[in-house]
Formats: C-alpha cells, sequence, structure tokens
C-alpha cells in the first residue's frame, strides 16, 4: 500500500466547527469521531435531531418506510394516503430492480398510488376517501396484499389508516395493512424502517407454512436491489447450491415474504434498515441472524465462507471454494488494470445506512484510502457495534416508534443449531446475531461523521481535496462543480450492479472511469492563466 | 410491459389517483426561491419534503439546489414549528450566510396552522436575522393546487415582499417568465434586449439552475433577480407576465399595489403565442421589430413549410401544466397537427375554457382534462392510439408499452439533458422544438419503413 501523509483529522474536525453557532458546534461536535488506537475513544453521537436549519443529507420516516423498506416489492400494491407530493417523489426514483414471474405475474412498482388529500378531507377526515380509493385499487388490479401509507397531514387530523385497513381487509377478502410512517416521526428514514419491519412481520411474515423444497434454505435481509445487485447474488447462491426463501425486499414478493419464517437463516446485509426483522424472526421462529456483507470481493468471499460454514456440510463447503477461485481470477485481473491509477488516492463516503461501511472494502481493494466516512441515518450500533446497544439512550423522537412485544412461537419456534453447531461455529470466529459495526474496521486518524451537513462536506473536501466523494442525489452536483467526482451510492449514478464478485470489478472500472476521465484536465479553458495574469498585472 | 395492468376499458375513480400529472405546491416554490440572487430557499416542515424536492429539482436539472429544512419532529408538529423556525433562521445565516430567506410551508405546517409571517417579525425582534439580510415567506399547502400553485404563490410573494417602488415611473419592464427552464428564461430576456428594452424579469433561475463548471463550487451563484431590482419593480412601465397558471397572481397583486398595468399572455410557445408576445413589447420600445427577430421567425415558418407533409394529421397526447400545455397545443395546431388527448393534473376551469378555444373547431375529437391523471391518458392512448406523445420523462412507460415516439416536455425530466440549456420559447426555442418532434417521427418512419421504402431524402 502506498504511504499517503494524511493531516491531523482533529485538526480537520476543529476546522468544520469553527464557524457553528456555539450551541450547534458543541452539538455537532459529538457527532464527529476521530478515528483512535483507544476502542473507547471511538464513541459517536448518532440517530438524534437534525438541528433545524443545518442542510442535511436525511430524509423522513415516510421515506425509510414506502421508499426504503416497501419500495422494492412489486406485488404489494401501495398506496400513499396524502397529498400527491409524497406519492410523486416515491414514484420510480430508488432504482428497486425487479423480475416478475412471468409477463403477466403483478407488477405495480412503475405505477403511483395515492389519495391526493384535498383541503376538503384535511377538514373533515380522509378516511372515507382512502376507503373508497382501496376499493377502487381493487376493482382495478386485484392486488393479493394492499399496504397503506400515512403521510404527515394523515396523523395530524387523525385519520386511523390500521383501522381502515382491516375494515377493507375483511370486505375485500385480502391482506390490507396500514403504516403510521408520518414524515415528522423519528428523525430521520430510520424511524420508517423499523415501522415497516413491523408491519411486515405482523401482517405478512408466516402466512404461509408449506415447507419449502431444496438445501441450504435462508433469507437475505436488506438488500433492495439497487442496480441490480440482487440479482447477482440470486444467481451466486443458486450456482453454490443454496436456496434462498425470500429477499427483504430486492426483487420480492409477497408470497416470499409469506413463507420467509421456513428459512434455516437470516444474512443481514443493511443492518440498520433490517435488523429488527432479524431480531424478531429469531425470537419468534428461532432463526438464528449473520451479519454479512456482499460489497467487495473478498469480503463476499468471507461473507460466503461463512454462509457454508453455517450449514456446515464439506461438499457445499467445497463447491463454494471452488466457486470464490474462479471468479477471483477475474477479480485480480480487474484490480491488477486499475490498481496503478487508483493506489494512495483518497475516498470520502457519506451515505446511508450500511453502505459508507461496506464500500469501504471496495476502496481498499484498490488501494485507496477512505479518510472520512459516516451515516445519513444510522444509530450508534451501526458505528461502534451492537455492543453498545444495552447502554443506549430512548430519547423522546424514538420512543414513540412502536417496539414489537415478540415471544416463541408456541408451534413453528424451532432452534436452528445444536449446542455442537454453534460451538464450531464460535471456533471457526463466526458470531451469530452480531454486527462489529463501522468504526472498529477504520484506520486511526481519520474522522467518523454523523449525519453530516452540506457545511462540514464542502470543508471536507477544500481540506483533504479527495479523488472521490461518495453521497447521493443531493449532494452529487455540489461536489462535482469543485472538479470532484461524486459517486453516488444510493443510486449508483444509474449504473451497477456492484455487489459480489462481477459487482467488485463494476465498480474498480467505474472509480477508475470517474476519477481519471479526461474532462477533470479541461475545466480551465486555454487562456485562463495567461488573463489571470494580465488582470493582476493591470490591478497591481 | 411495464405499465402491464392498465386495462382499456376506462372505469371511473373517485379516490384514487394513479401515476399523477402534478405534484405538491412546496417544490414550486422552492424553484421560484431559485430564482432569486443568494436567496436560499427554505422549507418549514418536515426534513423529508425538502429532502423529496431536493432530489427531484437535482434529478431534473443536474446541478446542485440548495435549500434548508426546519426539521420537524413528533414534538414540533405537537407544540408548533415556532422554535424549529426561529433556531432555523439564526443558523442559516451563520452557516449559510444567504441575503434572502425564501420560507414555504408544507402541508404539516398548514395543518397544524403554524403563523409563519408572525414567527419572522419574531425573528427579527430577536435579532435572528441580520440587519442587511431578508426573509420573506409564502403558504403553500400540499394539499390545494398543485406544484404550479406553489410556484406562483413564491412569485407573488416575492413581489410583494421584496418588491419596492418610489412612485417615479422608469424606462423598463417587468417579465414574469413563468415555471420555465432556465434557458428560455434567458432566451426571453435576449429577445426582451432585441427589442431594446430594460426588463427586470423575476424570478429568474438562469445562471442558477444552469450554471457552468468551474472547478469551484458557489452556494449562491451569479444568476437570479437581484434585491435592487426588485427593490424597483414598482417603478416599471408595466408588467409582462407570461403563463396565466403561474403568473397572473404576482402582475395582478404589483398592479394593485404599485400601479404597474400588467399584461397576461400564454408563454411564448410556438409561433403564434411568440408573435404575441413580441407584439406587447412593442408599444414599450421605440425600436421597430428588429430584422435578426423577423429572421428567426421567418425560420422557424420556413422550417414548418419545408417538413410539413410529416406534421399533418398526426394524432399528439400531451401531458403536463396548464401553461405550457395551452402553448403547445396552440402550436401543434399550428403544424396540423392534432392534440387528441390533453391532461394536466393541476385543477383549473380556465384551462378547459382556454383549450376549448385552441381546440374547439381546429380538432373537435379532442378530449381535454383538467384534475386528472397520466393513468386515464394512458387508457385513451389504448383506445384510440396516438403517432406522438409530449410530456415528463414519466412518460416513457406509457411510450415503450404502446410503441409511440415520445417527445420529453415539462417537469421532470430525469433521463435526458438538454432541456435545460437550450430553450422552447420564442422562435429560435419554437424550431428547436420542432426539431425534436420531426427527429422521433421521422425515426419511426426509418424503422418502420420496408426495405424499398426507405428513404436517403425526407
Amino acid at each position: 500500500m502506498k504511504k499517503v501523509n494524511l493531516p491531523d483529522a482533529a485538526k480537520i474536525k476543529d476546522e468544520l466547527l469553527k464557524t457553528y453557532p456555539t450551541k450547534v458546534g458543541r452539538k455537532r461536535s459529538k457527532h464527529i469521531t476521530v478515528v483512535g488506537e483507544k476502542k473507547e475513544d471511538n464513541s459517536i453521537q448518532a440517530n438524534v435531531r437534525t438541528v433545524p436549519g443545518i442542510i442535511t443529507q436525511r430524509g423522513c420516516c415516510y421515506a425509510g418506510c414506502r421508499g426504503v423498506v416497501l419500495g422494492p416489492t412489486r406485488d404489494i400494491l401501495q398506496i400513499i394516503h396524502g397529498p400527491v407530493g409524497c406519492a410523486y417523489y416515491s414514484w420510480l426514483t430508488r432504482r428497486n430492480q425487479t423480475r416478475p414471474e412471468s409477463p403477466d405475474a403483478p407488477n405495480y412498482m412503475p405505477y403511483c398510488f395515492t389519495t391526493d388529500m384535498q383541503e376538503e378531507q384535511i377538514v373533515f377526515g380522509g378516511e372515507k376517501k382512502l376507503k373508497q380509493a382501496i376499493q377502487e385499487a381493487y376493482d382495478l388490479f386485484h392486488p393479493k396484499a394492499i399496504g397503506i401509507f400515512a403521510t404527515c397531514p394523515v396523523g395530524l387530523i387523525g385519520d386511523d389508516v390500521h383501522q381502515v385497513s382491516r375494515e377493507m381487509s375483511r370486505e375485500l377478502g385480502i391482506n390490507i395493512f396500514g403504516f403510521s410512517c408520518e414524515g415528522y416521526k423519528g428523525v430521520s428514514q430510520s424511524a420508517g424502517h423499523h415501522i415497516a419491519n413491523n408491519q411486515l412481520f405482523k401482517h405478512v411474515v408466516g402466512r404461509d407454512d408449506e415447507p419449502i423444497a431444496g438445501k441450504y434454505k435462508f433469507n437475505l435481509l436488506g438488500e433492495y436491489n439497487i442496480g441490480g445487485d440482487a440479482f447477482v447474488l440470486e444467481e451466486m447462491f443458486a450456482e453454490c447450491g443454496f436456496t434462498l426463501v425470500s429477499t427483504f425486499s430486492g426483487n420480492s414478493s409477497y408470497d416470499d415474504f409469506c413463507k420467509s419464517h421456513n428459512a434455516d437463516l437470516n444474512l443481514v446485509m443493511c443492518h440498520r434498515s433490517i435488523n429488527y426483522m432479524a431480531e424478531m424472526m429469531q425470537t419468534k421462529f428461532g432463526i438464528p441472524w449473520l451479519k454479512i456483507n456482499f460489497i467487495g470481493a473478498q469480503e463476499t468471499a468471507n461473507s460466503m465462507r461463512k454462509l457454508a460454514n453455517y450449514f456446515g456440510d464439506q461438499q457445499l463447503i467445497e463447491t463454494v471454494d471452488k466457486y470464490i477461485a474462479r471468479e477471483m481470477q477475474a477479480v485480480e485481473k480487474a484490480r491488477a488494470e486499475v490498481r496503478p491509477r487508483l493506489e494512495g488516492k483518497l475516498a470520502l463516503l457519506f451515505v446511508g445506512g450500511s453502505r459508507a461501511h461496506h464500500y469501504q472494502e471496495l476502496f481498499k481493494e484498490i488501494g485507496m484510502k477512505v479518510v472520512g466516512a459516516g451515516y445519513e441515518f444510522a444509530h450508534r450500533d451501526d458505528y461502534e457495534g451492537r455492543k453498545v446497544l444495552d447502554g443506549l439512550e430512548v430519547d423522546a423522537d424514538s420512543r414513540n416508534i412502536e417496539e414489537l412485544k415478540v415471544a416463541n412461537d408456541s408451534t413453528r419456534y424451532k432452534p436452528r443449531l445444536s449446542a455442537d453447531q454453534k460451538k464450531k461455529l464460535t471456533q471457526q470466529g463466526i458470531k451469530l446475531n452480531h454486527y462489529e459495526g463501522m468504526i472498529p474496521t477504520m484506520e486511526k486518524n481519520t474522522l467518523s461523521i454523523d449525519d453530516i451537513s452540506q457545511y462540514e462536506q464542502e470543508k471536507l473536501l477544500e481540506l483533504y481535496k479527495p479523488a472521490l466523494f461518495c453521497a447521493g442525489i443531493k449532494e452529487k452536483y455540489g461536489v462535482q462543480k469543485n472538479g470532484i467526482p461524486c459517486k453516488q451510492l444510493h443510486s449508483y449514478d444509474y449504473g451497477g450492479p456492484y455487489a459480489g464478485f462481477q459487482g467488485a470489478i463494476n465498480f474498480y472500472r467505474e472509480i477508475d472511469r470517474m476519477i481519471n476521465t479526461r474532462i477533470w484536465k479541461l475545466i480551465d479553458a486555454p487562456w485562463k492563466e495567461e488573463e489571470q495574469i494580465r488582470a493582476n498585472f493591470a490591478t497591481s | 410491459m411495464l405499465l402491464r395492468h392498465t386495462p382499456k376499458e376506462i372505469t371511473p375513480r373517485a379516490a384514487l389517483t394513479i401515476n399523477p400529472a402534478k405534484t405538491c405546491q412546496p417544490i414550486g416554490a422552492i424553484y421560484a426561491s431559485l430564482g432569486i440572487h443568494k436567496c436560499l430557499p427554505h422549507s418549514h416542515g418536515a426534513q423529508g419534503c425538502c429532502a423529496y424536492h431536493r432530489s427531484a429539482l437535482t434529478r431534473h436539472y443536474k446541478e446542485p439546489i440548495m435549500a434548508s429544512t426546519s426539521s420537524f419532529t413528533e414534538g414540533s408538529s405537537v407544540f408548533g414549528g415556532q422554535a424549529n423556525l426561529l433556531q432555523a433562521l439564526n443558523n442559516i445565516f451563520t452557516i449559510y450566510n444567504p441575503d434572502i430567506v425564501a420560507i414555504h410551508t408544507t402541508c404539516l405546517s398548514e395543518t397544524i396552522g403554524d403563523d409563519v409571517p408572525q414567527i419572522i417579525s419574531k425573528a427579527y425582534e430577536e435579532g435572528k436575522i441580520p440587519k442587511d439580510k431578508v426573509v420573506i415567506s409564502t403558504s403553500t399547502p400540499s394539499y390545494v393546487g398543485s406544484h404550479i400553485t406553489g410556484f406562483s404563490n413564491m412569485v407573488k410573494s416575492m413581489a410583494m415582499q421584496l418588491g419596492g417602488g418610489s412612485s417615479c415611473k422608469k424606462d423598463q419592464i417587468n417579465i414574469i417568465p413563468g415555471w420555465v427552464e432556465p434557458a428560455d428564461m434567458r432566451e426571453i430576456k435576449r429577445l426582451c434586449r432585441e427589442m431594446g428594452l430594460n426588463t427586470i424579469m423575476f424570478p429568474d433561475t438562469s445562471g442558477v439552475v444552469d450554471s457552468p463548471q468551474t472547478g469551484k463550487f458557489n452556494m449562491y451563484p451569479q444568476g437570479g433577480v437581484r434585491l435592487d431590482e426588485m427593490q424597483r419593480i414598482g417603478d416599471s412601465e408595466a408588467t409582462i407576465a407570461l403563463g396565466k397558471f403561474t403568473s397572473q397572481a404576482a402582475a395582478e397583486a404589483l398592479d394593485a399595489k404599485y400601479k404597474v398595468p400588467c399584461e397576461i399572455l400564454d408563454l411564448p410557445i410556438g409561433l403564434r403565442a411568440t408573435d404575441r408576445f413580441i407584439n406587447t413589447l412593442r408599444p414599450h420600445s421605440r425600436l421597430k421589430v428588429p430584422e435578426s427577430i423577423n429572421y428567426e421567425r421567418g425560420r422557424l415558418v420556413d422550417m414548418i413549410t419545408d417538413m410539413q407533409q410529416y406534421l399533418a394529421g398526426k394524432r399528439v397526447a400531451l401531458f403536463g401544466d396548464p401553461d405550457q400545455l395551452i402553448s403547445l397545443s396552440e402550436f401543434l395546431v399550428d403544424l396540423d397537427m392534432r392534440p387528441v388527448y390533453v391532461i394536466t393534473g393541476t385543477r383549473g376551469k380556465k384551462f378547459l375554457r382556454h383549450m376549448q378555444e385552441i381546440l374547439g373547431e381546429a380538432v373537435p375529437e379532442a378530449k381535454v382534462q383538467h384534475a386528472k391523471d397520466a393513468f386515464l391518458l394512458h387508457q385513451w392512448i389504448k383506445n384510440e392510439p396516438v403517432d406522438l406523445l409530449i410530456g415528463n420523462s414519466y412518460g416513457k412507460y406509457i411510450a415503450r408499452d404502446e410503441d409511440i415516439p415520445f417527445v420529453r416536455y415539462g417537469f421532470p425530466i430525469t433521463d435526458r439533458v438538454g432541456h435545460t440549456y437550450f430553450p422552447s420559447v420564442g422562435y429560435q426555442g419554437g424550431s428547436q422544438l420542432l426539431e425534436r418532434i420531426l427527429g422521433v417521427l421521422l425515426d419511426r418512419q426509418d424503422r418502420d419503413a420496408p426495405e424499398e421504402g426507405f428513404e436517403l431524402v425526407m
């Protein structure tokens, strides 16, 4: 690895805080952690309110519920109860790819359904209109299931989406369920993830007990199939002989969710958005979960080995090893091609609730240094690991997000591992129901910044002059105006897939192209310098 | 098929909107606010609104779209957003240092009844707004009207709250351009210059949401109407407002407050609407219409006469915003095309009346609806197909399923570039628009022609 002299991260932190009003500076200071050698120093404030007036990356509860978790499911017809905007902005904007089973199979994702609430409903209530909207949707589409999403005014005027759902469910004989995911709840998208998990768990998971054929059965949680990531993974699992029961929720279907409790393991990709589901399925059905990461070739290989070892079949372990060895040849070839052009360059990643961690692996593989990383809506456990969960304080903003009380299912709870199997896994270093978090994997003298502001982002660009910044659509063009490429890690800039081995190759090449494209050298007109000198001369 | 569930049979719907042809008010207010120099739009509501609006505008403009939010929590939704807004203003001026903050409300802050002007007064009293800085606001409840209403409301508030006058008339006119692209605003200013007029245009997003790549991010780019210009709009000879739905309210308010007479025109899209625009400028100019403009007009007419055979009789479906649809339909009729289906999601009886004037005799079979959605438009197309679809990027799903040539026009355009750089207003804009329409029609003819009928010259 090329040696790079980095500025002192602690000094950079001070710079970031300078302009803020005192109180704001004090608050922001707790969200900026200089990654040090001592583990106890690496604590961070997260999942608390954004200070009003700060230009933040964050969205709302509704976006996390409808946009992130439910959005990728093709055959649950989703009606957004509220004024038109919330439905409009979450219409096809997240690149969740899906492949219906057949040309006739249901796929409602290209559609946008809303009650388009008007002033009349704000004054007199919107339940009547919602009921009728459900009826109209049913008459036109005959879906198996309908989800109803509440937006800000719905909660304020007291429309009960759950009551309406129950009534209409009885009347139409299909599964209809509501989400109280009003935008003002919680402090970011995160509250919406939790609400989505709860309702899917309550109303969908466990409805179909039909045994599932195939060996080595698991669910993939927290994979949303942006740019076709889930397709890559589905192929990989199939080729190695695994049975993927369901994915929450990339390329997913309602029926898959209904039978997901019959799997023997949950793989957790995005810990932030889906750990609730993993925990609840563990408690109710006895399914352990395993944190994995399919971003980065090495991490994909590690994750696949863990998966094979979990099931413990020697032949399976060998098949997986062979598969990895084969795939790694192409990966190494691609890496050798791009590495000389990228080695030692700096990257900063501020995005989402798991991607800022996962993508660091890809940068390591091509020799780039991640000098700063942070999440948009994650909690402390995503930064510091689940070890902090016990001591975590729940503040007023999170207290109102329902925590489902889940118990062992008296007939369907089934421990998946014997004591011996558990022991063996521990010996192999495979920890179940565990996530170590992002910060322990970062190097010292780097920065971890939670809920970064537009101002801090600009400062970081100025102080680090990185070769690449990773964020989302709102940040992209501001970064690029500085002559620095910005890779969107929500939408992948309409590229991808980046998961698995083929995805890693795609990403290496993409980063090489973005950083080394000729246009960055052509920003200045050929006469700029000369004219500048002339202008300086004229004024002096 | 992407829209595989859309049935041909049309059944009435009273409660469910499917595939809307409109969005909500606040995004229009943000776009209008961006047309003020050194202005930071501020969303008084929950974070998601601002995030969604910034994302949507960014996807359309491929430019940084800056706006801040009051970041409501459940607590503020119960106790009111005053504390959030006061704190936000203090932070905004300290951290981001705009000259002007333009606040708009959301369905959240409207439903709980926050009194934003009162909160702003309090902020002034408490010294949270520096002396040389200005804060304006407008009310944009998402459950009333559409994004068009929000734009119109912010433009009106801009005129009323930033506007000024000295009772001494000046040799200048106000132009309210409507919700058009930065390239269009630039083109309208150029035409006025060619006519020898001094103009103040507001809002003016040219130079803001189409700023050049310089290697240095500038939070407040060079464009936008300046405060000192706004403070002179009351002295103008006249206001020319383009687009009834987006500009009329501001123009009439200016007339009432400063006695600046206003003329409300259609957006100058196409031949005759541009003729009316130039004709309206004439009395304010001491010059004759310059030859350069006559040439531009002549070139557009020439292009139409040259290519008329490919246009005549073609059935067109359109969806989008009322001001655009009105002028565009008139242009299509002048091209001998047949705008048979026209839908806007925005409510407005005057839209229907105006469309009746344009299409009543020329295209008696035309179906025109307001407050309706793209799902209905698709059903109409399934019942009797069209030769061309014009609308925003969401139209590509219909175009692909039904195999119809498609011209992207309106907001948002998320999958192509050019709409922000090349105008569609004025004669030159008309030529560009015509070129794009012809391009897709002729590409289709080439694609479908039998080998012996594949033409080199068209």
